[in-house]
């Protein structure tokens, strides 16, 4: 059975680069850009692993962390969390809300590829 | 005729009465007997000192000269005792709470304690009341004249030596009596009760000369009132305003003379016996009148024309034979004389010692002189000093004026020089609002017309240059002494009191409402005007040795630890006990009571003592008297106020520029993070595409194309973002150099519109119009064209509708040209509009692929250019308006 993941992103150009990655590693990738109606589309997805991006339009990744991780269903979900603005105070804002893995852009895919197993590490 | 040598003797002998009465008195005082020595009579009698030799002598002058006008004398006090009967209530309240010495130390007192004031008061008191004195030896040396003849006293003895002997005599008398004590507060029982004898005297003197002469020359009552209808006195008429102000001087002198405050308030035992006096008082003055009229009437038919009717006292009983009689008559006029000068003497010698050598000496000593040092004997001995000085002054005034002067008129004008003290004494009784600075202004004011109008012109006409009176000063006869401001005609006395209390009043109020009174003025107002309401005088106090402790916990919180310390140690050693606690006896309570009122104020340092030492048991009054000082503290605590809200304005005009810098600081955080953000998501995807195209095997063709289209986009993408905020940094920090440059303002629109619209696939359409847009322009034509371009392309970008539109509709007025962009898209939602010049606003969200820059560079480029650029409300679509300086761009700023 193929590993299911959710990228939110809105950022065009960044989802079709990932979505290559993890598509050719073996993941259904499904990708949602609005961040008001992502809590929505992880719940009633249920992913195996969320990919996050922190500035969204309408809500933000650290509003989306916090929901989820109030939610029964998604509280021990796995959450790789992506972010631009570099600065530490958001990757303690992130661990605190519940983050599994806090990375920078710009990352480098082997970097991805190696989280993303990691979190969700393969059945065989 | 009575010979020199036994008038002489009489005078001794009634001198040597004196002195043992005052002797016998101050021992029974002493061993605390004698309390009729605090009778109300006594009281009553001793302020007979009113009625001086002018009195006994000089009313039948008086009346002989003017008619009925010497009631006026009697009128004013006894108008004071009837009807200001409270008044003097509350000044003798006054002067023993406050433990006053003298009427100098009573204004001093209220006016904050100022010397300054005591010492004008004082000498305004000599210079009043020496003139006074003289009179008083004047007469002495009359009565003696008229009993001698000169062929008994062939050295003219009686002229020449009696007034110097009397001088001393009565010197002697005053520092023996007057002085025994330190303490001027303290009660002269001697000398009250030698003057109580005296007005006894007088009046027994002066009732029997009236008998003799009503029953035994006028041959009765009927006769007698015949005799006065016949002379020229039932005729006479006295001027209504010299009466009116004759009344008021002696009312005024009968409360402010320094001899008369003397008896009745600092000798004062008890306040009620003014309860008393109120009645007997002025029935001892109509009793000294009595005879006044007739013995003037009959003197005037009966003795020869030219003969002095100030002495008709004398002179009636002696030309009918009746030796005993003028004996007695003489021994009257004698103690109304002495008994003046005594008091006077004393009275005056406490105020020169006090306020003039005392402040002196003590300047001179340097500071330790108050604190250690014989202070008391040189107290004494200057008030000793005082008294002879003060006799000489008067001896020496006497020899000098001779007898030229009428006896009344010298009366009147002390009296109206003494007179100067009462604006300050009563508004100081009454009037909260009086200060130190009013009181003084008032009373030179006063003190200055009153010797210009009425001393020098009266007594000194050799020491004013010929013609001043007439001619009046620098020759303007509206100055004139007797005639100021046009008063001539009237009666120079009249004119006197009426300007020099006028001028008076009015300086003493204008400068009290002009001033601000100190803290320790409003305190002694307060006590002054509420005296009632506060405590009843001096309270001892008594405590045990436990409660020193906490006297000394309070001390030290009012006065601070040092000077407490010192006070406890230094009472401890006084009272030989060891450690630094010393007992709470009565009098190192009131010595620390006034200690603290220094700094608390006297009421609140006595109930606060009283609450430690007396058990807690602070009165109403105590109490009242707190509320009282509280309410003045809170007028000054009202200004605090407004001080304290200075400094909160201070302070919220730091903290507000504390908020900005933090903003300044937060917005510099955020602006950051989004420049990072915006730099780093174009980079990710180029790293990733990069990677992906450097890792992944197999990729077909198409798909390479694809990636490398990607990252070329994203490069430009970046590089764009750093041209902006590159833009954007030189604009913000002002180091833009303007290019400024002639141009139409059509060419600029045709060369942004070709600019945003080439190789762009949208189908915006513009219109404009031409004519409308002929203006000329001087300004940076290129950063203009730059503001265009970005208005145009954000239409072309946000503008989805099925035939986006941008006009543009240019104006010239005044000088100012507005350039106005409006598409017919959906606009900007209204919670945005506020945002759009913001950096990084990106109202549009992502698909303009821009930063959010443009329309910040805009703003920055148009205020550069001495313009603006605003959002438009209300136009359909989104619609900015561009403003900028028409032709010459002076308003631009050249940075």
């Amino acid at each position: 059975m193929r590993r299911n993941v959710m990228l939110i992103e809105d950022e065009p150009n960044i989802t079709e680069a990932i979505r290559f990655l993890l598509t050719r590693d073996g993941w259904d990738v499904q990708t949602h850009a609005d961040g008001n109606s992502a809590v929505d589309a992880v719940t009633r997805v249920l992913p195996d692993l969320l990919i996050l991006d922190v500035m969204l339009p309408g809500k933000s990744g650290m509003d989306i962390l916090r929901d989820l991780r109030g939610r029964p269903e998604t509280e021990s979900l796995p959450v790789l969390m992506l972010t631009a603005r570099g600065q530490s105070r958001d990757r303690d804002m992130a661990e605190k809300a519940g983050v599994n893995r806090f990375m920078t852009k710009p990352f480098s895919n082997a970097e991805v590829l190696d989280a993303v197993r990691d979190l969700v590490p393969s059945p065989t | 005729m009575t010979s020199l040598n036994s008038l002489i003797l009489v005078c001794l002998a009634y001198v040597a009465l004196l002195f043992l009465v005052a002797f016998v008195a101050e021992r029974l005082a002493a061993r605390g007997y004698g309390g009729w020595l605090r009778s109300p009579l006594v009281y009553t009698l001793s302020l007979s000192i009113y009625c001086t030799a002018w009195t006994f002598y000089g009313a039948v002058g008086s009346a002989a000269r003017n008619g009925l006008e010497f009631v006026t004398i009697y009128l004013g006090p006894t108008l004071v005792m009837l009807g200001w009967w409270m008044g003097l209530r509350k000044l003798v309240r006054v002067g023993r709470s406050q433990r006053v010495s003298s009427i100098a130390d009573l204004i001093s007192a209220r006016y904050g304690k100022s010397n300054l004031l005591a010492s004008c008061v004082t000498v305004l008191a000599v210079i009043g009341v020496t003139p006074y004195i003289a009179l008083q030896l004047q007469s002495i040396t009359l009565s003696f004249q008229a009993f001698v003849d000169a062929s008994d006293d062939p050295m003219g003895y009686a002229e020449t030596g009696s007034a110097l002997w009397v001088a001393v005599g009565l010197a002697v008398f005053a520092i023996l009596f007057g002085t025994r004590n330190l303490d001027a507060n303290e009660r002269h029982h001697g000398v009250v009760t030698a003057i109580a004898l005296e007005a006894v005297v007088k009046l027994v003197a002066l009732l029997a000369v009236g008998i003799f002469v009503v029953w035994g020359l006028a041959g009765g009552i009927g006769p007698a009132m015949a005799q006065i209808d016949a002379s020229a006195i039932g005729a006479w008429q006295t001027e209504g305003s010299r009466w009116a102000a004759i009344t008021f001087l002696s009312a005024a002198a009968f409360v402010c003379l320094p001899r008369m405050f003397q008896v009745m308030v600092v000798e004062a035992d008890d306040e009620r016996h003014l309860r008393t006096a109120a009645w007997a008082f002025p029935a001892y003055l109509m009793l000294i009148s009595l005879f006044v009229l007739p013995i003037a009437a009959v003197g005037l038919t009966l003795m020869p024309a030219g003969s002095n009717p100030d002495l008709f006292v004398l002179t009636l009983p002696l030309s009918n034979d009746r030796e005993g009689l003028a004996m007695l008559s003489f021994i009257g006029g004698f103690s109304s004389a002495t008994s003046m000068v005594i008091v006077a003497a004393m009275a005056l010698s406490t105020m020169v010692s006090n306020h003039i050598v005392m402040p002196l000496w003590l300047a001179l000593q340097g500071d330790g002189a108050s604190v250690s040092g014989d202070v008391r004997h040189v107290v004494l001995l200057s008030r000793r000093i005082s008294i002879a000085a003060i006799m000489g002054l008067g001896y020496l005034y006497h020899a000098a004026a001779g007898e030229g002067v009428a006896l009344a008129s010298i009366g009147l004008v002390a009296f109206a020089g003494i007179a100067q003290i009462l604006p300050s004494l009563v508004g100081g009784l009454y009037w909260r609002g009086a200060t130190r600075a009013g009181a003084l202004a008032g009373l030179t004011v006063g003190f200055v017309v009153w010797i210009y109008t009425l001393l020098l012109p009266e007594i000194g006409g050799a020491i004013l240059p010929a013609g001043l009176s007439e001619a009046g000063l620098f020759g303007l006869s509206w100055l004139s002494p007797g005639g100021l401001f046009g008063g001539t005609g009237v009666d120079p006395l009249v004119s006197s009191v009426v300007w020099s209390l006028g001028f008076n009043t009015v300086a003493f109020i204008a400068m009290s409402l002009l001033t601000f009174p100190s803290p320790l003025e409003r305190l002694q107002g307060a006590q002054f005007v509420n005296v009632f309401e506060h405590s009843t005088g001096p309270r001892g106090w008594t405590g045990s040795i436990a409660q020193t402790e906490d006297l000394m916990i309070m001390s030290q919180r009012i006065l601070g630890p040092d000077q407490a310390h010192a006070l406890f140690a230094r009472e401890a050693m006084r009272q030989g006990v060891r450690g630094s606690l010393p007992e709470p006896s009565p009098a190192f309570l009131q010595a620390l009571e006034r200690e603290l009122g220094g700094s608390v104020g006297a009421a609140t340092a006595h109930a606060m003592v009283g609450q430690i030492v007396g058990g807690a048991s602070v009165s109403v009054q105590d109490l009242m008297a707190v509320a009282d000082e509280s309410a003045q503290l809170l007028e000054y605590s009202s200004q605090l106020e407004a001080k304290s809200a200075e400094l909160s304005r201070t302070a919220r005009q730091l903290r507000e520029a504390n908020d900005k810098l933090t903003q300044v600081s937060l917005q510099k955080d955020a602006f950051l993070g989004q420049v990072s953000h915006e730099l780093r998501t174009p980079m990710t995807s180029i790293r990733a595409f990069s990677e992906i195209l450097r890792d992944t095997t197999g990729l077909n063709d198409a798909e390479k194309s694809r990636y490398g289209a990607i990252i070329h986009g994203e490069a430009l993408r970046l590089t764009r973002l750093l041209d902006d905020l590159l833009d954007l940094s030189v604009l913000e920090s002002g180091q833009v150099s303007l290019n400024l440059g002639h141009g139409q303002l059509s060419d600029v629109l045709d060369q942004a519109a070709s600019t945003a619209l080439t190789g762009s696939d949208g189908n915006l359409r513009l219109r404009r119009s031409a004519e409308a847009e002929a203006i000329a322009l001087h300004t940076d034509l290129d950063r203009l064209t730059q503001v265009f371009i970005n208005l145009i392309s954000n239409a072309q970008k946000y503008c989805e509708v099925d035939r986006p539109t941008l006009t543009i509709s240019a104006r010239e007025f005044g000088s100012m040209v507005t350039i106005d962009f409006v598409d017919n898209g959906a606009g900007i939602p209204e919670e945005a509009q506020a945002m759009v010049f913001e950096k990084f606003a990106r109202v549009g969200g992502e698909k303009a692929g821009g930063a959010g820059l443009g329309l910040a560079i805009c703003r920055e480029i148009m205020q550069r250019l001495g313009g603006d650029i605003q959002y438009l409300r209300g136009q359909g679509g989104a619609a900015f308006r561009v403003s900028l300086p028409s032709r010459d761009a002076k308003g631009a700023r050249r940075t």
